[in-house]
């Protein structure tokens, strides 16, 4: 049984979720926040502090003129400035499979937040599965769409992946929320039955052990 | 409204504008610089565009350079052909928009634009005062202009914005008055300069020092050291722009010839444009000027004075939200010294905003027309404007 959810606050889905998980007034880090759409939406629904790393010159400047706190840089090397434990949320909202070093990353998230939010594309899904299956090509899929010569994408990850590692990394699952939305759409159905074979992105609240 | 708003090409201009004086610190009040001397009466040259509201809360300090002055935008006469230094960035609907602020800017102790400096009459002497004149800081500079929003009864700034030496005061204000800034913007600056930035410097001076008119400062009744501060001009300019910037503007081109003159004559574009830039100088600058607001930003290390030699530390009790920006080219205040009070700023949990302009044209850049720029200043003025809303 799917759940169906609409989004009438013209944010992506899957960020509609994450922003549903944090607590009204929290300090909040979004780690290669873009255009600082869900920091925006944070600090006007939920009264958030938030502040964004971002790469990309021109969303650093997309960030300030909405008001949103920024600062152009790494991730992996702006997370270790921060004192411990000086944010309640840090989010990696779509980015894992794009890190070099995840572990040590997520030990800073947790080093210097209390929870963190992870959410990356489900590569076990059965249509990455049939498209290797059937084609034996490397698979191209809407939240995965490159070839394997252009892609930023370094690491695939299934939602089973993420758990084993939870014990690896030594990071408890707090919640996990599997769903299934088009690229940048704002409705998308939540996954409860073979989440792992049917959700293209999941969602994790992670906490220290 | 002036003759200006039908054809300024960067769009409509502040307009007519006047420049102001305020007058403190008279005897035997004289204010007590940082070195220990005492210095009054001052004169600080300042101006003001848009309006002060009702709540006094949308005042906004713009800090200049080394050779700027208190005439940030608009034009003293219909006749004047220059508008002032950031008229780009500073007017109606522009990134700092005087609609919505009140923008003030005041000439820089120690300068020649009108402000106390080594150029102005010693009322003991009744002669300049040329060498007399005390060393006065970064930090004398951020005390006098402090005096002034006193004067004008401004409580609380809404920012403090500045590039290079001007953002060395945005840092000092915000250090110095925690309580009366709400917001800063420091533009390609530093905490305090590097020896490759010390060594250009003292290059200038000696320079300076070394003209024969310079006579230990005493020139103001007869010729002026103008060669030896052309050359200073000459060298500053060559720390503003950067390799790719000279390589685009001038490249090995030749001024006005087809062949080398085999003589010491200006050969080359580059030679042409310093040696003019040099001459254009030393028309509205003052020598001992040069050397006092030189020698003031080389001492200037905030980590130093306020943080026991952490800039963690030294921006501990600061206050205000930042927006911080350093620009690619910028070879004089490179990325990495804005990047390291950001970092500071970040320990100490502060509201701070980072951003690297990507510009070919050197430290200079932050004086040029950016999009980039204007778009980044005004969102963050219009956020920290909504914040303090009630």
């Amino acid at each position: 049984m799917s759940m169906e959810r609409s989004n009438h606050n013209q944010m992506r889905f899957d960020l509609e979720i994450i922003a549903s998980w944090i607590e009204p007034g929290s300090k909040v880090l979004d780690l290669g926040c873009g255009e600082g759409d869900l920091l925006r939406f944070l600090k006007d629904h939920k009264n958030v502090t938030g502040t964004g790393i971002e790469h990309d010159e021109a969303k650093v400047a997309q960030c300030v003129e909405k008001g949103v706190t920024i600062l152009q840089g790494d991730i992996n090397e702006e997370i270790l400035d921060y004192p411990d434990g000086c944010f309640d949320y840090v989010i990696l909202s779509q980015t894992l499979q794009q890190v070099y070093a995840p572990s040590e990353l997520i030990r800073s998230m947790l080093r210097i937040g209390k929870k963190g939010v992870v959410s990356f594309p489900n590569f076990s899904h059965w249509k990455v599965r049939l498209q290797l299956l059937l084609s034996g090509y490397a698979p191209i899929t809407p939240q995965l769409p490159y070839e394997w010569y252009n892609t930023p994408n370094i690491r695939v990850i299934t939602l089973k992946d993420f758990r084993k590692y939870s014990k690896k990394v030594d990071f408890e699952i707090l919640k996990e929320v599997a769903i299934n939305t088009q690229n940048g759409a704002k409705w998308g159905s939540v996954i409860k039955i073979l989440p792992n074979l049917r959700a293209n992105y999941g969602i994790f609240l992670i906490g220290r052990v | 409204m002036s003759e200006y708003i039908e054809h300024d090409k960067n769009g409509v201009s502040v307009g007519l504008v006047e420049k102001q004086f305020y007058t403190f610190a008279h005897p035997p009040n004289e204010m007590i610089l940082e070195n220990g001397t005492k210095l009054g009466p001052i004169t600080l040259a300042y101006e003001t565009y848009g309006t002060l509201n009702p709540r006094r809360d949308n005042a906004i300090l713009i800090l200049h350079a080394l050779s700027g002055d208190s005439h940030v935008a608009g034009y003293y006469s219909n006749d004047d052909s220059k508008p002032g230094w950031w008229d780009i960035m500073v007017g109606p609907g522009k990134g700092i928009d005087t609609n919505k602020y009140f923008v003030v800017c005041s000439n820089i102790l120690g300068s020649c634009m009108g402000s106390t400096g080594p150029c102005t009459i010693n009322p003991e002497t009744v002669l300049p005062y040329a060498l007399d004149f005390p060393m006065v800081t970064i930090g004398d500079m951020v005390r006098a202009q402090m005096a002034l929003m006193d004067y004008l009864e401004i409580d609380k700034i809404l920012a403090v914005i500045g590039g290079s030496i001007g953002g060395m005061q945005v840092l000092e204000w915000c250090v110095k008055y925690p309580q009366k800034v709400v917001s800063a913007i420091p533009l390609a600056s530093t905490t305090r300069h590097s020896a490759l930035a010390i060594a250009f410097n003292e290059v200038a001076r000696q320079a300076i020092m070394a003209d024969p008119n310079w006579n230990n400062g005493n020139y103001y009744s007869g010729d002026k050291p103008d060669l030896g501060l052309a050359v200073a001009r000459m060298i500053g300019h060559i720390t503003y722009l950067s390799d790719e910037s000279m390589r685009r503007k001038f490249g090995r081109r030749l001024q006005t010839r087809s062949n080398f003159s085999f003589n010491f004559d200006a050969d080359f574009q580059v030679e042409s444009y310093l040696r003019y830039q040099g001459t254009k100088f030393v028309e509205r600058f003052d020598a001992n000027s040069f050397l006092y607001i030189t020698k003031a930003a080389d001492y200037y290390d905030l980590e130093y004075q306020y943080g026991d030699g952490s800039a963690v530390k030294a921006f501990s009790k600061v206050k205000a939200k930042f927006l911080v920006v350093s620009f690619t080219s910028d070879w004089l205040y490179p990325t990495y010294q804005s990047k390291a009070m950001v970092q500071a700023m970040k320990k100490n949990g502060l509201d701070v905003s980072f951003c690297e302009i990507e510009a070919a044209w050197g430290h200079d850049a932050f004086l040029l027309p950016s999009e980039r720029l204007s778009a980044l200043i005004k969102g963050f003025l219009g956020r920290v404007h909504g914040e303090i809303q009630p």
